[in-house]
């Protein structure tokens, strides 16, 4: 009498759905990455949109490749479900503006076929595809990834027109000597190798270097670190994240700046030039806060979101490169599955060991 | 309290989830009477326990209230003729289950005077003794309403085997689109308060505390009028949010008391019991009227008037949804119960039974389903349960077939609430794993006990085989001692001779 179509359907309840999906969520992480994105294309002119551009493309093609060359049956619903754009956008965030197209190209090869589809694609991933790539560059061409320009805004003089611009992208024109700047981590770590404390190294006007507002050297998810917090807290307030790793990461960072900075503040950077340097912001709210490579309980979240931001203050403060978000990442990553395995929620009526409740003394049946 | 709800948020301690409840208009509108359909299938097995008995013959004219079949062993429940008429089949009918298989059930045609059989009434009824209240209940088929249907009395005479402090009338009706708990608590709350003093005096518990969600507030203003009178009913406003009236959700909420995972509510010293279920034990005791009929939604989009109808045991769907005219549009998927837990319905030629409290005819829209992607680890699922487990990773060990894993992980504690696969961004149906590895586990043990047995039997035919074995040579080796000792009288007895 009322036929019903359950061939295709799971039979198992439930028959109502939240409404949320892959692509929304992907969709919305996109969105809080908008507004320091488009501060850093005005900031840093067309080589950086080029760049940008560029990462996303390369990583939607290698990722239709791996699709294709596996057998995906459903490779245009599995490419746009947004993974492979917002990790070409959040490695795009992480390199150099002006780096060079190949670094784009590679950089997606890397991220995409290396770091995410020979683990078997989208959420068997161990590592963040995007560090993967980020790490993978840096040790690699250590050169074009640490070569930051001074900004340029759009609009200026200096600033590189669309064609101007598509030559530097394209390895045409070297980056004059004059625009070339450091970035505030990797000037101070030089300066210490010369034997120049922070003391003397940042006593003169470092504007340029350090500034609330953004206007210094760094790549997209450097300068604009204001806009990335504030990328972060959409994200916290539409629920895609909680606050737990990103508050740990942090944390992680700041508790031992601030101890370091009080003990000797000639060779410890302050708590403020440590959260607003680097990949701090982007690191706690959009790297650490990636689904697949993070501990899934709350508790666990802490746990490695307090290793990363150790980890990046220790490699920052004593290891040989001047920024160390992405090799913490990397592995806090890996001690990802150990978190999971150790971490576990409580099941109700269970002791944390999973052994049942007592009954209570003069019940039962 | 307030603040101590925020410190949780904080924590991360929010399980459920709040899905849109689609409960009005349905629940606005006064309940509708369906006219008796000509003929009624009571299935034998429509509650928690062994089948009931048939105890009519075809043919045979029976009464409404009349028993039909009666409960078999501890745990059973009798049924009673919804209607007067004549038993004209015994025989089998699809289940009101996913799978349509057929089972067993007993056929009434309708004579259409609906004539109740002469039922005794006490004088007064709050005056009986525990066991009797207990009894009557048993006798009068009451079921668990919300949907569990395990048999009441069972649960009341468990009160009295243990120390039962309080009683807790599930009035939460979490389930989106169901809304005939809360009409019965809207029209006849009396009814329910007077229900919950019998189960009161059967139970011996001090107190009972009505859970009531806030998003029912004329439920909870009638449900307070009524209990105001009743200085040991204490009706308690509870957040909307699903699966809140899951017992043991609803035991934290109201007492504060976790139950153990391997024990019973009673075991904390509290019994839970459905409104549903308070009014049907009101009408066993008060007028020793068993339970006929009940109060069903019907709803969702493609349904013709949708309401809450007070409609008798077996009546089939077809029949209910024949009465409320013109569909609105093509149905998609048809459920009995909730959309969270409830299961869908092959085909609309199943009676309603005990435990339906609604049937969902969704449209398209609503039962719209995505194809499954890859788990992308986000957690959801895991903020969701309201169990604390990992569904996500049950389900992986569950798709590696990594029973044992799955178990480790808590599966045995999973109710099925449905809250992961609401929430899942990936549209994984995690609870068809569930309910797959659930089977699977129980079929294990099955076959594990039967083992067991086969094994025990084998062992005790062995042990009979060398017994009858041994008694043999022992009867022959007797025989020929006996023979020999008469063959030696024989001769001794030659040798006198010859002596």
């Amino acid at each position: 009498m009322i036929p019903t179509t359950l061939a295709t359907q799971p039979i198992a309840s439930p028959h109502a759905h939240g409404g949320n999906s892959v692509t929304r969520t992907m969709f919305r992480v996109q969105l809080a990455l908008v507004p320091a994105t488009l501060y850093g294309f005005w900031l840093f002119g067309w080589p950086s949109f080029f760049l940008w551009l560029l990462t996303i493309l390369s990583c939607l093609g290698f990722e239709a490749l791996s699709l294709q060359m596996m057998g995906v049956k459903r490779i245009k619903a599995t490419l746009f479900d947004g993974s492979a754009f917002l990790t070409g956008w959040l490695l795009a965030m992480t390199l150099p503006p002006w780096a060079p197209w190949w670094v784009a190209v590679l950089g997606g090869f890397i991220a995409i076929v290396i770091g995410k589809q020979v683990f078997g694609g989208v959420g068997q991933n161990v590592f963040n595809p995007a560090m993967v790539a980020r790490v993978a560059l840096l040790v690699s061409f250590p050169l074009p990834l640490t070569q930051w320009v001074a900004p340029l805004p759009l609009g200026t003089v200096a600033a590189p027109d669309f064609i101007h611009g598509l030559q530097i992208f394209l390895g045409n024109q070297a980056v004059p000597d004059a625009m070339a700047s450091a970035s505030l981590l990797g000037y101070t770590k030089t300066e210490m190798s010369r034997g120049i404390d922070l003391l003397h190294s940042l006593s003169g006007d470092h504007g340029a270097l350090f500034s609330m507002v953004g206007t210094r050297a760094g790549s997209l998810g450097e300068s604009a670190s204001m806009l990335i917090l504030g990328g972060g807290l959409y994200l916290l307030a539409t629920g895609i994240i909680t606050w737990h790793t990103p508050v740990a990461v942090l944390a992680g960072i700041a508790i031992p700046a601030a101890i370091g900075h009080a003990v000797d503040p000639a060779h410890y950077l302050s708590v403020s030039a440590h959260l607003l340097s680097g990949a701090a912001m982007l690191g706690a709210f959009f790297i650490a806060t990636d689904y697949v490579t993070s501990p899934n309980t709350a508790a666990g979240q802490i746990v490695f979101g307090l290793g990363i931001g150790l980890l990046t203050w220790v490699i920052r403060s004593y290891g040989g490169y001047p920024e160390g978000m992405a090799f913490a990442v990397l592995l806090m990553n890996a001690l990802t599955p150990v978190i999971d395995r150790f971490v576990k929620p409580r099941i109700l009526g269970r002791d944390r060991k999973g052994k049942a409740l007592e009954i209570p003394e003069g019940k039962g049946a | 309290m307030g603040f101590m709800n925020l410190f949780k948020s904080f924590l991360g301690n929010h399980w459920g989830v709040h899905p849109a409840d689609h409960k009005r208009p349905a629940a606005d509108q006064p309940v509708r009477q369906l006219p008796m359909p000509p003929r009624l299938y009571l299935m034998l097995s429509q509650h928690v326990g062994a089948p009931a008995r048939p105890v009519v013959l075809v043919g045979q004219k029976v009464l409404k209230g009349e028993l039909i079949a009666a409960a078999q062993g501890n745990i059973s429940a009798p049924l009673h003729a919804p209607t007067s008429g004549v038993i004209s089949a015994i025989g089998e009918i699809a289940a009101p289950h996913a799978s349509g298989l057929p089972a067993l059930a007993i056929a009434i045609d309708s004579d259409g005077e609906d004539r109740w059989i002469d039922s005794e009434r006490p004088t007064d009824p709050y005056a009986l003794a525990p066991a009797d209240i207990a009894n009557r209940v048993a006798a009068a088929g009451v079921v668990g309403l919300g949907g569990a249907t395990f048999p009441s009395s069972v649960k009341l005479n468990l009160g009295r085997r243990s120390s039962i402090d309080t009683l807790i009338i599930n009035g939460s009706e979490c389930e989106p689109y169901l809304s005939c708990d809360d009409r019965l608590m809207r029209d006849r709350a009396a009814e329910i308060v007077s229900g919950i003093r019998l189960m009161l005096t059967a139970t011996g518990a001090g107190q009972a505390k009505v859970g009531i969600e806030d998003n029912k507030p004329e439920a909870i203003a009638a449900m307070c009028e009524a209990a105001a009178k009743v200085e040991n009913v204490s009706v308690v406003p509870v957040p909307a949010r699903y699966p809140m009236g899951s017992d043991r959700q609803l035991i934290i909420e109201l007492t504060g008391r976790e139950v153990p995972s391997d024990a019973r509510a009673a075991d904390v010293g509290v019994i839970v019991h459905n409104v549903g279920t308070a009014y049907a034990v009101h009408n066993a005791v008060c007028f020793g009227r068993p339970l006929v009929s009940r109060l069903m939604t019907l709803n969702g989009g493609a349904a013709g008037m949708p309401g809450n109808f007070e409609v008798p045991l077996g009546t089939l769907v077809s029949d209910l949804i024949a009465f409320t005219g013109a569909l609105k549009g093509p149905v998609a998927k048809m459920v009995m119960g909730g959309p969270m837990m409830g299961s869908v319905l092959p085909h609309a030629q199943v009676p309603v039974v005990k435990g339906t409290s609604g049937i969902l005819l969704l449209d398209a829209e609503e039962a719209a389903a995505s194809d499954p992607e890859a788990c992308i680890r986000c957690g959801s699922c895991v903020k969701a349960c309201p169990m604390g487990l990992l569904p996500l990773e049950m389900s992986a060990r569950i798709r590696n077939d990594d029973l044992d894993g799955a178990v480790d992980l808590g599966l045995a504690d999973c109710i099925s609430c449905g809250c992961c696969a609401y929430v899942c961004p990936s549209h994984i149906p995690l609870v068809q794993y569930f309910y797959f590895a659930k089977g699977d586990l129980s079929a294990r043990q099955r076959a594990q006990l039967r083992t067991e047995s086969t094994k025990k039997l084998a062992q005790a035919r062995q042990e009979r085989l060398e017994r009858e074995a041994r008694e043999k040579a022992e009867a022959a080796a007797r025989r020929k001692a006996e023979r020999a000792a008469q063959a030696a009288a024989v001769d001794a007895a030659k040798q006198g001779e010859t002596v």
